[in-house]
C-alpha cells in the first residue's frame, strides 16, 4: 500500500491507492458524490453521468476516473451541481417515474439524489413512454417504466449470478432492458428472487413481489436523513430499515 | 441450403467465434433480408451466447432486422447534401409509385424504402443502398427505372451497370494522390532501416491521425509498441460515417496497396502480426475488391509470413464490416464492433495503445493515415514536412460537396485558406460552410480567411458549401434528427439530451419556439457537451451551439410571437379524434398557429 498519496476534493485531502477510481477514494474517505450506476461491488460504468466533477475545467465521471496525485476536483460548484440536477431532470423525464404511486418511494435512490441535489421539478417535456410491467415471476415483479438504464442488474447477473438474465436491446432513446427467455418474459427465465441481480436495482424497476408498504411512508431508508448520509439503496438490501 | 447449412459455412470456416458475431449477422441478414429467430437459436448455441444478447446486437445496428424487410430494401441517403440535390422528392416520387410508406414492407413483401445516415455519395448524391449495394446519381428517370425494375421482380445482378457506378472524382491531387510508388517500398524501406529507425523517421515526419483528433501516429505506434503483451494489432478505421465525408472510399478504391502497405508498416514497428480493416457497411461494394488486393497482395509476397523474405516479419489482415452504426468511427466502440459487440465506447483510460482489440495493445488509425505513413516511409521525414504547416504537416484529403461547381476529392497541403478551396472548386455566393460533418462547425463568410490545420479549423475531410439562398436552419435539423438516429444510448446526456434537442429543433423549425427554447438548447447543449461519455455526445450539439451563435438570424427568422408556447401540441393531440370521427373541417381543429 502506498499510503500517503492524494488529492484534493472540494479542498479536502483526500487519501488514495493505486488503481483507486476518484469514487472509490471519496466514498472510502466517507466522503459522498452523487451516483445512481455506480456500486462498488461492481466494475464502473459511467452511463449516468450523475457523478460527474470538476478537473481543471473539465468534467469527468468520478466512478471512471483515475485518482491522480495532487489533483483539484471539484464536486460541488454551482455549475456541477445543477449539471447533475439536470441529468437527472433527464432521467426523470425518459421514463415514467411516478413518486407518490412508486412503492420504491423514500428508499429509490433516483429520488433521494434528486432530493440532494435540489430538484424542485422534471423541467423538460416528459417522453411518457409506452412501457410494460413484468408480473410473470412468481417472487420479483419488473417494472420498466422506471428503469434508468444503469445496468447494475445486467453486470449482476453476468458476474455474480453468471446467468446474464439481462441485456440492453435497442440503441439512442430506444436503448431498452431485455429479459434473455423465449417470450422475453423474467417468469420463463433463470432468474431467481435469491440471485444478486434481484437485490441492486437502485429504482424501483426491480421488486420483490408481497412485500409492497411493508415498511410505511415516513420510516423509509431516506426518510430520515439524507443520501449522503444513508448511502446506496443496494447496501442497506439486507437492513430492516427498507 | 437449410439456415442450418448456410449457419454453418458461414461460421464453421471462423472456428464459430463469439467475436464474428456481427460478421456472421450481416451475412445472414443479406442472405434473409432479417435474422431470423431461428438464426439467433442456432447462433447462441453455436457461440455459446444468449439469445438476447444476439438480440441486443441487432437492435444497435441500423443495417440488422429481426422483421423482413422487402425483397428490395431501399435506404435513400440523409445527407445534407442528398436534401439539397433532391433526394426527398424523389423518395416521395418512388414511394407513390410503389405504393409503399416509408419504412414498412410493403403488403406483398416485394419492398421497402427508407432512410438512412450519409452514405459517402454526397459528390455523386442523391444516393441509395439497394440490398446494400450503392446506387448514386439518382433523377426522376432513374427513379421511374428503379420502380419498374422492382414492379417487375428483376434480380439486382441483373440491374443496368451505370445505376450502380461511383466515381473517384478527384479533382485535385497533392503529394499523397500523385504517388507513383511500387508495391512493396514502403516495407523494402522499412526493411532497410530497421523498426527502430523507422519509427523515428514516422515521428519526425510530424504525421498526426487524419480522422479530425490529430494524435501524434508516430507517439501512438510507440505507445502501442511498448506496450508489453504476446499480441498486438493493427486495426485500420474505415468507417467513414461523418456525414459529407467521402475520401476513404477513393483511397480505399484506388490507393487500397498504400492504406494496406501503411498497415503492414506499422504491423512491422509495433510488431503486430495480424490486422484489421473496419469497412463501414455503407462500402460493401468495395468489400469484394479490397479482398482482392489483399489476395493479391499474399501471392506477392506483401502479406502472410516472412514477407518480403524477411525473417519473422508476419502480417495478415481481415476486412471486418460495419452495419450501419456512425459511433463506431470512435476508436473504442470500433473495437468493440470488432469484437462482435454493440459498439459501446469504452471507459478510458485504458486507451487501446495498451489494451485495445481483445484487450491487447492495439493501433487504431484512419485510412488516409496509414498511407502517409507508407509514403513517409519511402520518401523520408523531410520530404513530409516540405508541405503543410509546422504544427500540421503534410496534406489533407478534404471531400467536398454541397452549392458548388466542382465537388469531389481535393487533396491540399495543410493552411490552406477556406477562401482559396471554396474558389477551387467554384462555390460562388456561399453563405457558410459547415467543416467537419455533423459533428463539425459552421463557417460564415467573415471567416473564409481562416485556414484548414490542426491549430485552426481540424477536419477528418468533410466540407459542405451552402449558399445564399440556403436556410442553414435545414442543415441544423438534419443534424439534430441525424444524432438522435446515432446515439449509442449509453450515457444519459446524449441518449435524453438528442432526442430533446431534436424536439426543439423541430419546435423552432415548425415556427413555435420562443426565445426560452433557444435558451433551452443552449442549456441542454453545454450539457452535452460538458458531461456526456465520448466525443459523439460532446459534439451533438455543435452545429446548434455554433449557428445559435454565428448565425442567430436563421432562429430569429422562425421564432413564433410569443416569449413561450408549450412543446404540447393541442391540436395535433386531436388528430386521433379527428381520424375516428371523419371530420377535418374548422370546428375540429384548436386554433393554432396558422
Amino acid at each position: 500500500m502506498s499510503g500517503n498519496k492524494t488529492f484534493k476534493l472540494d479542498g479536502k485531502t483526500i487519501a488514495f491507492e493505486d488503481g483507486d477510481t476518484i469514487m472509490d477514494a471519496a466514498l472510502r474517505s466517507g466522503e459522498y458524490i452523487p451516483h445512481l450506476c455506480h456500486n462498488p461491488e461492481f466494475t464502473p460504468h459511467g452511463s449516468c453521468r450523475v457523478c460527474v466533477v470538476d478537473i481543471d475545467g473539465r468534467q469527468v465521471s468520478a466512478c471512471t476516473q483515475p485518482a491522480m496525485e495532487n489533483i483539484e476536483v471539484d464536486n460541488s460548484s454551482d455549475e456541477i451541481i445543477s449539471d447533475r440536477r439536470a441529468l437527472l431532470q433527464m432521467l426523470f423525464v425518459e421514463g415514467n417515474h411516478v413518486c407518490p404511486g412508486c412503492e420504491k418511494s423514500g428508499a429509490c435512490q433516483l429520488q433521494a439524489v434528486a432530493y440532494y441535489t435540489n430538484m424542485l421539478s422534471p423541467h423538460f417535456t416528459h417522453f411518457f413512454p409506452q412501457r410494460s410491467v413484468d408480473a410473470s415471476h412468481a417472487d420479483t415483479v419488473i417494472d420498466f417504466n422506471r428503469c434508468i438504464l444503469c445496468e447494475l442488474c445486467v453486470r449482476a447477473s453476468r458476474d455474480v449470478d453468471h446467468k446474464n438474465v439481462f441485456a440492453i436491446d435497442g440503441r439512442s432513446i430506444n436503448s431498452r432492458l431485455v429479459i434473455n427467455s423465449a417470450s422475453g418474459k423474467l417468469g420463463d427465465s433463470s432468474f431467481a428472487a435469491t440471485d444478486k441481480a434481484a437485490h441492486v436495482c437502485p429504482v424501483g424497476a426491480i421488486l420483490p413481489k408481497h412485500q409492497g408498504y411493508d415498511k410505511p411512508i415516513g420510516e423509509r431508508l431516506y426518510d430520515r436523513q439524507p443520501i449522503s448520509v444513508v448511502g446506496d439503496v443496494a447496501a442497506h438490501e439486507q437492513d430492516e430499515e427498507l | 441450403m437449410s439456415i442450418d447449412e448456410f449457419l454453418s459455412s458461414l461460421t464453421d470456416s471462423t472456428n464459430n467465434r463469439p467475436d464474428h458475431l456481427l460478421q456472421y449477422l450481416y451475412e445472414i441478414q443479406y442472405q434473409y433480408s432479417c435474422i431470423p429467430l431461428q438464426a439467433v437459436k442456432i447462433l447462441a448455441e453455436k457461440l455459446s451466447l444468449t439469445e438476447a444478447h444476439i438480440k441486443g446486437v441487432i437492435g444497435f445496428y441500423s443495417f440488422l432486422h429481426d422483421l423482413p424487410r422487402g425483397t428490395y430494401d431501399i435506404l435513400f441517403s440523409d445527407s445534407i447534401t442528398d436534401h439539397m440535390l433532391g433526394s426527398r422528392e424523389l423518395m416521395a416520387s418512388l414511394c407513390s409509385k410503389l405504393g409503399v410508406t416509408p419504412g414498412q414492407p410493403r403488403k406483398d413483401g416485394r419492398v421497402t424504402v427508407d432512410f438512412t445516415s450519409c452514405t459517402g455519395m454526397c459528390d455523386q448524391g442523391p444516393a441509395m443502398l439497394i440490398n446494400g449495394w450503392t446506387v448514386t446519381r439518382l433523377d426522376q428517370n432513374s427513379i421511374e427505372s428503379i420502380a419498374r425494375l422492382i414492379e417487375s421482380g428483376v434480380d439486382i445482378k441483373q440491374w443496368p451497370e451505370e445505376f450502380f457506378q461511383v466515381e473517384d472524382n478527384i479533382q485535385r491531387r497533392d503529394i499523397l494522390l500523385s504517388d507513383d510508388s511500387s508495391k512493396g517500398d514502403a516495407l523494402r524501406s522499412l526493411i532497410d532501416k530497421g523498426n527502430d529507425a523507422m519509427l523515428e523517421q514516422i515521428e519526425a515526419s510530424g504525421l498526426r491521425g487524419r480522422g479530425g483528433a490529430g494524435f501524434k501516429t508516430g507517439m501512438k505506434w510507440r505507445l502501442c509498441k511498448q506496450a508489453e503483451a504476446d499480441q498486438h494489432y493493427v486495426v485500420c478505421n474505415a468507417d467513414e460515417g461523418e456525414p459529407g465525408t467521402f475520401k476513404d472510399r477513393v483511397l480505399l478504391d484506388s490507393y487500397a496497396d498504400q492504406v494496406f502497405e501503411g498497415m503492414t508498416l506499422c504491423a512491422g514497428v509495433i510488431g503486430a502480426s495480424k490486422g484489421y480493416l473496419y469497412l463501414r457497411g455503407e462500402y460493401r461494394y468495395l468489400r469484394a475488391p479490397l479482398k482482392q488486393v489483399l489476395q493479391q497482395r499474399r501471392e506477392a509476397g506483401l502479406l502472410g509470413t516472412n514477407i518480403l523474405g524477411k525473417d519473422g516479419l508476419d502480417f495478415d489482415i481481415e476486412i471486418h464490416m460495419g452495419a450501419g452504426a456512425y459511433i463506431c468511427g470512435e476508436e473504442s466502440s470500433l473495437i468493440e464492433s470488432l469484437e462482435g459487440k454493440r459498439g459501446i465506447p469504452r471507459i478510458r483510460p485504458p486507451f487501446p495503445v495498451t489494451q485495445g482489440y481483445q484487450n491487447k495493445p492495439t493501433v487504431v488509425n484512419n485510412v488516409e493515415t496509414f498511407m502517409a505513413a507508407a509514403l513517409i516511409a519511402i520518401h523520408g521525414a523531410d520530404w513530409f514536412r516540405s508541405v503543410g504547416t509546422e504544427q500540421s504537416t503534410g496534406t489533407k484529403l478534404l471531400s467536398i460537396s454541397g452549392d458548388c461547381e466542382k465537388p469531389g476529392i481535393y487533396e491540399y497541403p495543410f493552411g490552406v485558406s477556406i477562401q482559396d478551396i471554396l474558389q477551387d472548386c467554384g462555390a460562388n455566393n456561399s453563405q457558410a460552410v459547415q467543416v467537419a460533418g455533423a459533428a463539425g462547425v459552421a463557417i460564415p463568410a467573415g471567416e473564409f480567411g481562416r485556414s484548414i490545420a490542426f491549430e485552426d479549423i481540424s477536419t477528418g475531410g468533410s466540407f459542405m458549401v451552402f449558399n445564399q439562398d440556403r436556410d442553414l436552419l435545414d442543415m441544423v435539423q438534419n443534424f439534430a434528427h441525424f444524432f438522435l438516429h446515432e446515439s449509442c444510448g449509453f450515457c444519459t446526456p446524449c441518449r435524453v439530451g438528442s432526442s430533446l434537442m431534436k424536439d426543439l429543433v423541430d419546435k423552432v423549425c415548425a415556427g413555435h419556439a420562443g426565445e426560452y427554447d433557444l435558451g433551452e438548447i443552449r442549456n441542454i447543449g453545454m450539457l452535452m457537451r460538458a458531461s456526456s461519455h465520448c466525443g459523439l455526445g460532446t459534439t451533438a450539439p455543435s452545429s446548434m451551439l455554433d449557428t445559435l451563435e454565428k448565425f442567430p438570424h436563421i432562429y430569429q427568422a422562425r421564432l413564433g410571437d410569443a416569449g413561450y408556447e408549450p412543446a404540447f401540441d393541442l391540436d395535433a393531440a386531436l388528430q386521433d379524434a379527428r381520424d375516428i370521427s371523419g371530420r377535418d373541417d374548422a370546428g375540429a381543429h384548436i386554433g393554432t398557429k396558422s
